[in-house]
């Protein structure tokens, strides 16, 4: 096939990407959408193996058929639970893939003696410092939502001064391998300092903080694929590279805002750490604690409910309790919606997720912005395994860690029903005045037998 | 084509817009299908692993590094559009009796 009907099929490729990630648009279009972006991988991935260059089937061929076995062993095993750990191992590996590919594009120019032009060398330097730190940072933060490593931040004496004099020795080697491309001592630097730096950069980060790492690891490793791109001259690859770059910066912002904290602060601050804990200010007053059944009186009386799901509910396993206690309070007559925070779970649209999977209807899940006009209007605000996210501190108290991050304004709701463990203070380490409020009751107990005593209490009311 | 660095920028530009556009239509429900689509579509750079290992003057280093590199973008295609179709077809409207 000739180069020019090879470039035709690459275009062809990147509008199949663009079409499918407009479909991602409404839950309708999403799985068609899907399947057309696909479509277009396939497209590029038939047209590259059409070119004169590629000759050999050998390699690629057990190597498809490797990675497709264990693709598709993942794809089909995950628990939802665990999609933040799939796609941190991923983005680990999109990045990895792509710094190879740069890595081996350098090799072979320096086994042909031929010193790479334009801006073939910045690109090979940018693939391989961007892929590399997407892949350790990943690998950390897979250990990290995998619990195999500690969440806590590690931190040590002079972290960001050793880090960014790490940071900068790297860019001075970038530099000079991007000027002296032959220099395979240069390379091997470049490629050790960026590994270093990718996990340096992750562990000072609180495992909550996971939803902005792997946002932004996401966006990296669709940085790293552009580089390659520029490497290669493959127009497909800075394509289909920069709409997934686009994208993990859109998350990493939705994230950052959705926590009222800059990107610079999720990443320098350590935030969790020690001395952040003991800004949380003592118990206000004495929570008062309710059974089931008392909470049941109340659904006897109401005509509308929302449920405010956090991820302790998600830790319980309550999801499919909690779309039971739905399915029955719809029997008497009770409207129920679920109201997401965006940083309910543990990735961007997490907390959809796992309750789509547990059958709740995807009309039923409401985004923070659509849903907390409607708090003053309704009967009954159910908080599951969630805390900052409905602390109203956060929008009056000017002193309080988590001032100015937007909540759900469960507190408007004529009645408030909490369901947690016990009194301890969430992960920003705050106390919660809402548990304190004349119209909250607090339901302490696990999050999956509470909620079935609930469905058994509402049921027995009839 | 892309040698030309002020057209290979420009593409990038106008990918960098167009992925902004059109990703910020994606509703805060399917934000994950999102994300692990775009992993699928960052093993795009399978495209740069196919010509590394498909070279017939690569060196025995470029095989290895081909083939691993093959093998990690084949999982992030293949794996990342299986999990996401799997998650989308968890997406269910409301049944019309309810």
């Amino acid at each position: 096939m000739s180069d020019q009907l090879i470039q035709f099929a690459y275009l062809a490729a990147a509008v199949l990407l663009i079409l499918g990630l407009r479909q991602l648009g409404s839950p309708k279009t999403a799985p068609r959408g899907n399947r057309i972006a696909s479509i277009g991988m396939l497209v590029a991935v038939v047209a590259t193996l059409l070119k004169q260059e590629v000759v050999d089937f050998r390699v690629i061929l057990a190597g498809i058929v490797v990675g497709s076995g264990l693709g598709a062993v993942l794809a089909l095993r995950i628990q939802m639970t665990a999609m933040p750990q799939m796609v941190a191992l991923l983005n680990g590996f999109g990045g990895a893939a792509s710094a190879l590919v740069a890595s081996a594009e350098l090799f072979s120019y320096m086994r042909a003696g031929e010193e790479p032009t334009g801006i073939v060398p910045a690109a090979i330097v940018l693939g391989v410092l961007i892929g590399g730190v997407t892949l350790t940072g990943s690998v950390v933060a897979f250990a990290k939502l995998q619990e195999l490593m500690r969440g806590a931040p590690i931190t040590y004496p002079l972290q960001r001064a050793s880090n960014a004099l790490i940071g900068a020795g790297i860019v001075a080697v970038g530099v000079y391998l991007a000027a002296q491309p032959l220099e395979i001592d240069a390379f091997w630097a470049l490629a050790a300092g960026s590994l270093a730096l990718g996990v340096l950069l992750v562990i000072p980060i609180g495992g909550a903080d996971m939803p902005v790492v792997i946002s932004l690891l996401n966006s990296y490793s669709g940085l790293a694929a552009c580089a390659t791109g520029f490497v290669l001259g493959n127009s497909g690859l800075v394509i289909g590279g920069s709409l997934v770059g686009a994208s993990g910066l859109i998350l990493t912002k939705i994230m950052c805002d959705a926590m009222n904290r800059s990107l610079t602060n999720v990443l320098f601050s350590a935030f969790g750490s020690v001395q952040q804990v003991a800004a949380g200010a003592g118990p206000q007053g004495t929570a008062k604690g309710y059974t089931p059944e008392d909470a049941a009186v109340i659904f006897s009386n109401s005509r509308s409910c929302i449920v405010v799901p956090g991820y302790g509910m998600a830790v319980a396993q309550a999801q499919h309790a909690v779309r039971e206690l739905s399915d029955t309070l719809q029997e008497k007559g009770i409207s129920v919606k679920f109201a997401i925070h965006p940083v309910a779970g543990r990735m961007p649209g997490h907390m959809n997720v796992l309750l789509a999977e547990a059958d709740v209807p995807y009309e039923n899940l409401v985004a923070m912005d659509d849903i907390n006009s409607e708090f003053p209007e309704t009967d009954v605000a159910l908080v599951i395994g969630a805390n900052d996210v409905v602390n109203p501190d956060a929008r009056t108290d000017k002193g309080s860690p988590i001032y100015g991050m937007p909540i759900l304004d469960v507190d408007r709701a004529r009645h408030v029903f909490v369901i947690k463990r016990s009194m301890n203070p969430g992960f920003a380490g705050v106390q919660n005045p809402l548990f304190f409020n004349d119209n909250t009751m607090m339901i302490f107990g696990d999050a999956k037998g509470t909620v079935l005593s609930l469905v058994e209490a509402v049921r027995e009311l009839a | 084509m892309l040698d030309d660095p002020a057209v290979a920028l420009t593409i990038l530009v106008l990918a960098l817009f167009v992925g902004f556009e059109v990703i910020s239509k994606v509703p805060p429900l399917l934000h994950t299908p999102l994300m692990s689509g775009s992993n699928a579509i960052s093993g795009i750079t399978i495209v740069g692993a196919l010509l590394v290992a498909g070279a017939a003057d690569r060196t025995p280093l470029g095989t290895v590094l081909g083939f691993i590199a093959i093998v990690l973008a084949t999982i992030n295609v293949v794996g990342g559009f299986l999990v996401t179709n799997r998650m989308l077809a968890m997406f269910r409207p409301r049944k019309p009796d309810a």
